[in-house]
């Protein structure tokens, strides 16, 4: 996923020159193609990310479209006061880019398991939160995010995702994708790099799938239409419970019940982590498993 | 510059901080009674802006990182006709009001809303790397307070800006050695501030901030160094102007009485 990222961040660098990338010091053997072609748009703010995400604030109020990029919670959680005030409160134009979302830094323990920052990114205002499925949507947000003005958080996974989807997309702000639709009574909404080991695995065979490529906002119409549709509802996520994707879901469900636009409510199901730190060593899909999500 | 005009106006701005705290029973004065001179200098004449030119991409930038003490950047923003002065004595503080206690981007000539410390320098050095990037000539200031150097990350902005030579930035210290529970000597030792500095790269110049030739001469100098960022070390007295206010920490958390609000005024004539 970070190499699909980076690519169509040259494909979008080529196209506007106002897009600026910052990095925390990680990215080898993934950024070096934009470092070589926008020598002058590309920086290594080293290991400081506190003062990346202000410099990235500040290049942002100086005209460019600012990337930060790094792994796991350095990005976000390391500096999410700088997020929230300099970037999100003054609505600046910057990309954070996490790779690693959920256990993909497995074995490296929990410092690195990235399965919160989704929750935490989610409850402050104006940032477009996103989550790709797979090498295709990355590159359909990447280019999403090229052209959005303001902030947005992308958590990536890592490298050697399978593609799920079979043709290229072009993402609207919201959009839900229909993966797989076949009129069946279930259906299961799933986000991030986990998608692919979901839509293969046997609990899919009898129902409809729909990936969740955006966690704020989510298009109101599209999740109305499921929610009128199906009697069941799994929504499944590499990310903590608490105020993850499925957090997202039901209170955007428990909104649109109120007001009307859904009819019946859905028995929703959440399958995400359940408040708790991995503590052993592991594959991303031993702890997967170990977590319950597969 | 003419230096009568300048006491002058930072009289004016002191009157009217000191009147902001009283009429809403705010704090954070001596702050900013500290910051007035510099700030008093750095807008007449310094710092290419003006009221018409907000939004041009190659005006100077100034970037007030201890938030806390807008009182008098309010003030001199007012004075100098970026909003009214009524508009702000009216608002400052009230309920529905965008002049919050703390400064605020929604309002003209405000570049960056701060508040919690050690955001301003990172926020500077990305539009110093901005105008450096676009090849436009702007020059950025930055003021934090000396308590403020307490926080991390603003030695990651202060590598950062030696790094890439960041010479279009000025950092000011607000030197006047109180911090929110007690003397910065006593909380968190800064000195030899001027030697750390050094070390990182840059290029350092030490002034008494509450004299305008060492003022005007300093940022002077900063205009004609390159290759390095400029600090200016500002010694200042927090609470500067009002006797009682002079070297006290009261001041940060109290707003004065009726009684000691017209001795303010009386000693700001």
């Amino acid at each position: 996923m970070r190499t699909a990222f980076i690519n169509q961040l040259i494909i979008e660098a080529r196209k506007s020159d106002k897009i600026f990338l910052l990095v925390g010091d990680l990215g080898y053997n993934v950024v070096e193609p934009f470092a070589r072609e926008f020598p002058n748009r590309f920086m290594n703010a080293g290991i400081a990310e506190q003062n990346m995400a202000g410099v990235a604030a500040g290049l942002a109020m100086s005209g460019f479209n600012v990337y930060t990029y790094s792994i796991g919670n350095f990005p976000t959680l390391r500096c999410i006061e700088q997020i929230r005030n300099d970037i999100a409160y003054h609505h600046a134009n910057v990309k954070i880019v996490a790779v690693g979302g959920g256990y993909a830094y497995s074995d490296l323990g929990a410092t690195h398991h990235a399965t919160e920052a989704l929750g935490m990114m989610r409850t402050i205002p104006n940032i477009v939160i996103s989550s790709p499925s797979d090498p295709i949507e990355a590159r359909a947000l990447t280019t999403f995010s090229s052209n959005y003005d303001g902030p947005m958080y992308i958590q990536l996974g890592k490298a050697g995702e399978k593609i799920i989807h079979n043709k290229n997309l072009s993402l609207h702000l919201g959009d839900i994708i229909s993966y797989k639709v076949s009129s069946q009574t279930e259906a299961i909404i799933v986000t991030g790099s986990i998608a692919s080991a979901i839509v293969s695995s046997v609990r899919t065979e009898k129902t409809d799938v729909y990936t969740l490529p955006f966690i704020k906002p989510i298009n109101k119409a599209q999740i109305s239409m499921i929610a009128n549709q199906y009697d069941d509802i799994t929504i499944i996520e590499e990310n903590q419970k608490s105020c993850g994707a499925g957090s997202a879901v039901i209170e955007q469900l428990s909104d649109l019940y109120r007001s009307g636009e859904v009819k019946r409510y859905p028995r929703v199901h959440r399958i995400a982590i359940d408040d708790f730190f991995q503590d052993v060593s592991g594959s991303q899909q031993f702890l997967r498993k170990r977590s319950g999500l597969l | 510059m003419n230096i009568n005009n300048l006491n002058e106006l930072a009289k004016k701005i002191r009157r009217l901080s000191v009147t902001m705290a009283y009429n809403t029973n705010t704090s954070h004065t001596g702050g900013a009674l500290s910051i007035a001179d510099i700030l008093v200098v750095l807008y007449s004449g310094v710092m290419n802006i003006s009221p018409e030119i907000t939004e041009d991409p190659n005006r100077d930038r100034f970037v007030l990182s201890k938030g806390h003490c807008c009182a008098s950047l309010y003030s001199v923003l007012a004075l100098k006709g970026f909003f009214e002065v009524e508009q702000m004595m009216k608002g400052y503080g009230r309920d529905g009001s965008q002049f919050f206690t703390h400064v605020s981007h929604k309002l003209n000539g405000i570049e960056l809303s701060t508040g919690s410390l050690g955001h301003g320098l990172s926020v500077s050095a990305g539009m110093a790397l901005g105008a450096k990037s676009q090849n436009i000539s702007y020059n950025v200031y930055c003021l934090v307070g000396d308590g403020e150097l307490d926080e991390g990350s603003n030695w990651e902005a202060i590598m950062f800006a030696a790094h890439h030579k960041l010479d279009n930035l000025c950092l000011i210290v607000d030197k006047n050695k109180i911090q929110a529970l007690g003397n910065t000597k006593d909380v968190l030792s800064l000195d030899p501030l001027d030697d750390k500095f050094k070390a990182f790269q840059w290029n350092v110049i030490s002034i008494d901030g509450h004299n305008f030739e060492s003022i005007i001469n300093a940022f002077e100098k900063f205009k004609n160094t390159t290759e390095k960022p400029t600090v200016i070390i500002c010694s200042t007295i927090k609470g500067k102007g009002v006797s009682y206010m002079e070297n006290s920490l009261k001041w940060h958390y109290s707003a004065p009485n009726e009684e000691l609000f017209n001795q303010a005024l009386e000693e700001l004539k």
